[in-house]
């Protein structure tokens, strides 16, 4: 939305395609807030990007990194004009809490739903440029003629009718691929269909390996509990009451980088020092009014999804799958290699992420690098003509595979696929991995493409088909799937989010670069970019 | 435990026989959501079962429909709390918007109502460089209308809504609360002259259903009458429903109880002799059932308690 937002303020005539209605989008997850160093709070931009940089296990572009840590605070205060009410400061300017992996508190909140805060604020903004949306219609494809990108195909959810929508360039907000994990914290639609549509038409991914597991979830659904519930200061605890952050990162405790605690978290578990296959987030000393005030969801969300009382008792988490670092490779302009084809947030890898996203940063990643690729995207196709497109060929073809799955008939099915996929992902591309996990993992893929050419539909109407979405998206995953395998096969050390048994070590000889995978006509390919560093030279990582 | 799911379902593209009720018998966790039940047997069992759900923890909105006849979110709402061991839950698509398909509706009617109220921050003069000051206070107050995920749970369920289309509704009327409240927006009056039409804060009848059915505590009836009062005191007076109040509190005040002959005169306004015309067969009804209120308006014994209440009542306002 933010996007579409610049790229209707730069003078182009947008629209927004979405398969659900904006608001219901996966942003609302991000619950614990925004990251921005404010000149007028003695804060400084270099000291968040070290931040990042850090967390990124140096993985990151420094010069996207720089960009966004500068821009950050512009934007915020976009935000906040547009009517964002984040919370405030005894003066009534911004008021900010910590978060993980920063030196000072930075993070700038609404209660603990400020991904929610921001998309209805954003949505607000649409509605009053009176920006077009086709809500709940879902691209099926990117078309692409001499070399360009120059619409989509795209089936209308609530008829079932498929069309073609003519663009001079398309950006990809599509965000991550959770799903493809199970458990995940992330929202059921978030299967990766941008990410796989780019691969599609030969835009290459770029650190797919990076997968981020979220220090605090909740056993068996994967629910989110909020990092701004460390933030604010709740402990983590193993079977022994231990707080056990003390052996691993002595000085920031429970507010490491994600990567540091999930595995910590992890150790403690394998070591038998959990309970059931958690640790223990406590809550109790933070107080009643505090987490009334600004833990108000996770009090709910507590109660109604683990059936404790926060406020009572320590709540039982695991690490989860989270996030993807990696995405579509793009420019700091969010152009991929396919002009007029863009890309922004959590399926783009600007890089500013790298091996480990800090808490707070993707909201900012969302905004900063939306806003730019909008801008981009507008001034690409203002003044270029449409290309005048086969629509009705492009319909046919889309009917003619359409058909062919509607009149199959066998018992394999989407959930059972995607069941025993998620499965095996979390298993082998984890907190831990090795060789021989993700080699199984790669061999199975084969396997999931069969069965997935065989499945059939139960429902055989056009009228809001869900179970020919799910279908669909179960092709978008296994694309993405391909990718994140031979990413984490191919990087052989252990850097951020990667953290493999066999190879412990970061290696900042050999790997102290970007992996890409692009789909060829003869298979994926497998290539390398360097890391572009600015100014801050790669340390040894300490929390 | 065992449960029996009895979901309404309606297929369009079926002429014959598009809607009927359906049983689905699952066992399920305790523990689980009625959303964990309907994705089981959309994954295990029936994969034509339409519904929209996401995220699985009451933020996106898209689960809101009628279990057991009120509008619910299936994902917050736990099996165990809507039926015993062996027991059935009913679901059925939300009310007021038209269905598309099974539990998925068509929820334009719910978002032309919210542009109706203008959702936007509307400051005036020019913008600070850095961020407008606001005090915390009022930020954490807006939070809790803002916590508002537009699910339609209050919508769904609006006694009004159900009788008359025109009414602007509980989620936007929340959402134009949010804007009034707001003390960096500049559009009070224009807000507030607008909510005072046909349609709008006044057309609410109080029956606290929005109140009871919102999954996110935004209670839209406490800020509907929120909306009220900031009307009537920016002197948004000339209505029906402000003269109802204004007559009810000078009636109350005057003899302790109401005057039913003169509120209807009072509320339409003195020389509104249409609406007091239209008034007259309701009242010849209750002429002929005999529930004619006496023609000598009486003080109650005791009317000057009432008054002291009244007085006080409005010093603690004063106070506030």
């Amino acid at each position: 939305m933010r996007a579409a937002l610049a790229a209707h303020q730069s003078g182009a005539n947008v629209a927004i395609i979405s398969k659900v209605h904006p608001v219901r989008s996966h942003s609302n997850a991000a619950q614990g807030g925004i990251n921005a160093a404010l000149t007028d709070r003695g804060d400084n931009w270099e000291d968040h990007a070290f931040d990042t940089i850090k967390g990124s296990d140096y993985l990151g572009d420094q010069d996207a990194i720089e960009y966004m840590c500068t821009e950050a605070g512009p934007e915020l205060i976009d935000l906040e004009h547009m009517g964002v009410i984040f919370n405030r400061d005894d003066e009534g300017r911004l008021g900010t809490r910590a978060f993980g992996g920063q030196q000072r508190a930075r993070t700038f909140f609404v209660a603990d739903f400020t991904g929610q805060a921001i998309l209805h604020v954003l949505y607000e903004q649409l509605m009053k440029a009176d920006v077009r949306v086709y809500e709940e219609w879902f691209v099926l494809e990117l078309i692409v003629e001499e070399g360009e990108c120059c619409g989509v195909i795209a089936l209308e959810i609530a008829t079932g009718r498929v069309f073609v929508i003519r663009a001079k360039s398309v950006i990809l907000c599509t965000g991550g691929l959770g799903r493809l994990f199970e458990p995940s914290t992330n929202a059921l639609i978030v299967t990766g269909d941008g990410i796989a549509l780019a691969y599609q038409v030969g835009a290459p991914v770029m650190d797919m390996e990076m997968v981020q597991y979220h220090p605090t979830t909740l056993k068996g659904s994967g629910v989110l509990i909020t990092e701004g519930a460390r933030g604010e200061g709740a402990h983590l605890l193993n079977k022994d009451g231990e707080r056990f952050m003390e052996r691993y990162a002595p000085n920031m405790m429970e507010l490491a980088s994600r990567d540091v605690v999930s595995r910590s978290e992890q150790t403690e578990i394998d070591a038998g020092r959990g309970i059931d296959g958690c640790v223990l987030l406590d809550c109790r000393h933070l107080g009643e009014a505090l987490i009334a005030e600004r833990l108000s969801q996770i009090l709910e969300i507590g109660m109604d999804f683990a059936g404790v009382d926060i406020r009572k008792e320590p709540i039982p988490i695991q690490p989860g799958m989270h996030y993807i670092m990696g995405g579509i490779k793009t420019d700091m302009d969010g152009r991929t290699i396919v002009p007029g084809l863009y890309a922004a947030g959590e399926c783009a890898n600007v890089s500013v992420h790298g091996g480990n996203r800090l808490g707070a940063n993707s909201l900012l990643d969302t905004v900063v690098f939306g806003h730019r690729s909008g801008n981009h995207a507008a001034d690409w196709a203002n003044g270029k003509p449409y290309r005048d497109l086969d629509v009705d060929g492009y319909v046919d073809g889309k009917e003619k595979e359409f058909s062919d799955l509607f009149t199959r008939s066998t018992d394999e099915r989407w959930s059972q696929i995607r069941l025993d996929l998620g499965r095996a992902m979390d298993r082998h591309m984890g907190v831990y991995r090795d060789e021989e996990g993700m080699q199984s993992l790669l061999a199975m893929l084969p396997g999931f493409r069969e069965r997935f050419a065989q499945t059939s539909l139960q429902d055989k109407g056009r009228v809001f088909n869900t179970d020919l979405i799910f279908t669909l998206e179960l092709g978008f995953m296994l694309d993405c799937a391909e990718s994140i395998i031979l990413g984490g096969i191919e990087r052989k050390e252990s850097r951020g989010a990667h953290s493999r048994t066999d190879y412990p070590d970061r290696d900042d000889e050999n790997w102290l670069k970007h992996v890409l995978v692009t789909r060829t006509d003869d298979g994926p390919e497998v290539s390398h970019l360097p890391v572009t560093i600015t100014k801050w030279q790669p340390e040894e990582r300490k929390y | 435990m065992q449960l029996t799911v009895s979901v309404r379902r309606y297929n369009p593209q079926d002429k014959e026989n598009p809607s009927y009720w359906q049983e689905y018998s699952l066992d399920v966790e305790e523990t689980s959501s009625v959303l964990d039940s309907l994705i089981k047997i959309r994954e295990e069992e029936d994969g034509s079962l339409a519904l929209r759900c996401s995220c699985r923890s009451a933020i996106c909105g898209s689960c809101a429909m009628r279990i057991n006849g009120h509008a619910k979110l299936a994902c917050n709402t736990k099996v165990s709390d809507v039926a015993e061991d062996g027991g059935t839950i009913t679901v059925e698509p939300a009310g007021v918007m038209p269905i598309i398909k099974d539990l998925v509706v068509d929820q334009t009617l719910f978002w032309d109502k919210v542009r109706q109220v203008s959702p936007w921050l509307q400051p005036e003069g020019e913008e600070p460089e850095a961020e407008y000051l606001a005090p915390n206070s009022d930020m954490t107050h807006l939070a809790g209308v803002m916590a508002c995920i537009m699910c339609g749970a209050c919508v769904s369920d609006c006694t009004v809504l159900e009788m008359d289309p025109n009414f602007i509704g509980p989620a936007a009327l929340a959402k134009a609360y949010r804007f009034a409240a707001d003390p960096r927006d500049d559009e009070d009056a224009s807000r507030l002259a607008f909510l005072s039409e046909y349609g709008g804060v006044w057309d609410c009848t109080r029956c606290y259903e929005c109140v009871e059915v919102c999954p996110k505590g935004v209670a839209p009836m406490d800020r509907i009458m929120a909306l009220r009062d900031k009307a009537m005191e920016a002197g948004y007076t000339n209505n029906n429903g402000a003269r109802h109040t204004d007559a009810f509190e000078a009636s109350v005040s005057h003899s302790g109880r109401l005057n039913e002959l003169t509120l209807p005169i009072k509320s339409f306004g003195i020389l509104n002799l249409p609406a007091q015309m239209s008034m007259a067969p309701v009242a010849i009804r209750a002429l002929m059932r005999r529930k004619i209120p006496p023609i000598i308006h009486k003080s109650v014994p005791g009317v000057k308690k009432v008054r002291r209440l009244v007085e006080s009542v409005k010093d603690e306002q004063q106070g506030d």
